[in-house]
């Protein structure tokens, strides 16, 4: 392993983290619920009365905080190197897995986690584990 | 009022992502490569999410409401099972291929990206063949507690 230092942004990951953990902390003191992105967009497609409006509500802020981030800063790069092929199973893995595991980045590796549930710990610790192996053998393959 | 603080926190979420770099597939994978040239920061975002996070669940854990007078819901789901290690091992899968997971594809999407778009759609897919096989199943046997709970 070698520590990439021209690409490694401690503060801004501080920073933007420390946000991420201050939008969680308000949905759950405030409209008592735990800010799992997967949960939150899942919640939809099985709709339930009284269940809807305050997830249209988050994800309407999620899509729309580029447009508040450029009014402030130019937007950051963003850089898909996956073909669409890739992307499109890459995203039928995202959907169903984070489904069955119940939870992905934000509803086990923030909320959970800053829960001390054992369960989140498992599933951030498999999750993570099964993103490494996969980018090394997927960079691997790609390389050869 | 409970809209208003739900958009809120949904644009702070973005605004996170967006400052922490997570946005980026690229800056994402510069993490999960760690055989390569290894770039940190995601564990960084994490630790900042976190030390916010957990006063804020501590407080919660003692409130059976919020401060806005909401029932809290607290996942209940206890149990390691085949489902939550399994649905991990896919998601990571998925995770390390793309480089997204579905907030920063939720925010690409926001910025217009094509590719954002057919990462969601292929997702939303996804959620949806749960819903079905799930659905399917717990119509004969039972379903397991931890699949019919609500998140993490």
């Amino acid at each position: 392993m070698t520590i990439d230092w021209i690409a490694f942004t401690p503060w801004s990951a501080l920073a933007g983290g420390a946000l991420i953990g201050l939008a969680a902390a308000m949905l759950i003191l405030l409209n008592g619920r735990i800010a799992g992105i997967s949960g939150i967009l899942a919640g939809l497609l099985v709709p339930r009365a009284g269940d809807v409006r305050w997830r249209v509500a988050f994800l309407l802020g999620l899509v729309i905080a580029p447009l508040l981030y450029e009014t402030w800063r130019p937007l950051p790069p963003i850089r898909v190197d996956a073909t669409y092929g890739v992307l499109a199973v890459a995203g039928l893995l995202v959907g169903v897995g984070t489904r069955y595991a119940a939870g992905c980045t934000s509803g086990h590796g923030v909320c959970g986690l800053s829960r001390l549930s054992p369960r989140s710990l498992a599933a951030t610790l498999v999750f993570m584990a099964a993103g490494f192996l996969t980018v090394f053998m997927w960079r691997g393959l790609l390389a050869v | 009022m409970a809209l208003l603080t739900s958009l809120i926190a949904g644009l702070v979420f973005g605004l996170g992502l967006l400052v922490s770099g997570m946005a980026n597939p690229a800056k994402v994978l510069g993490f999960l490569d760690l055989a390569g040239q290894w770039d940190p920061s995601l564990g960084l975002v994490m630790t900042g999410a976190i030390a916010v996070g957990s006063v804020a669940f501590a407080v919660a854990a003692r409130r059976t409401r919020t401060l806005l007078g909401i029932e809290t819901k607290l996942p209940s789901a206890r149990r390691i099972d085949l489902p939550l290690i399994g649905g991990s091992v896919l998601f990571g899968i998925g995770w390390g291929l793309a480089g997204f997971c579905p907030g920063p594809a939720l925010v690409a999407l926001g910025m217009g990206l094509p590719k954002a778009l057919v990462f969601v759609v292929a997702m939303l897919a996804g959620m949806l063949v749960f819903e079905f096989r799930e659905r399917r199943t717990s119509a004969g046997a039972s379903l397991p507690v931890e699949l019919s709970t609500e998140d993490a």
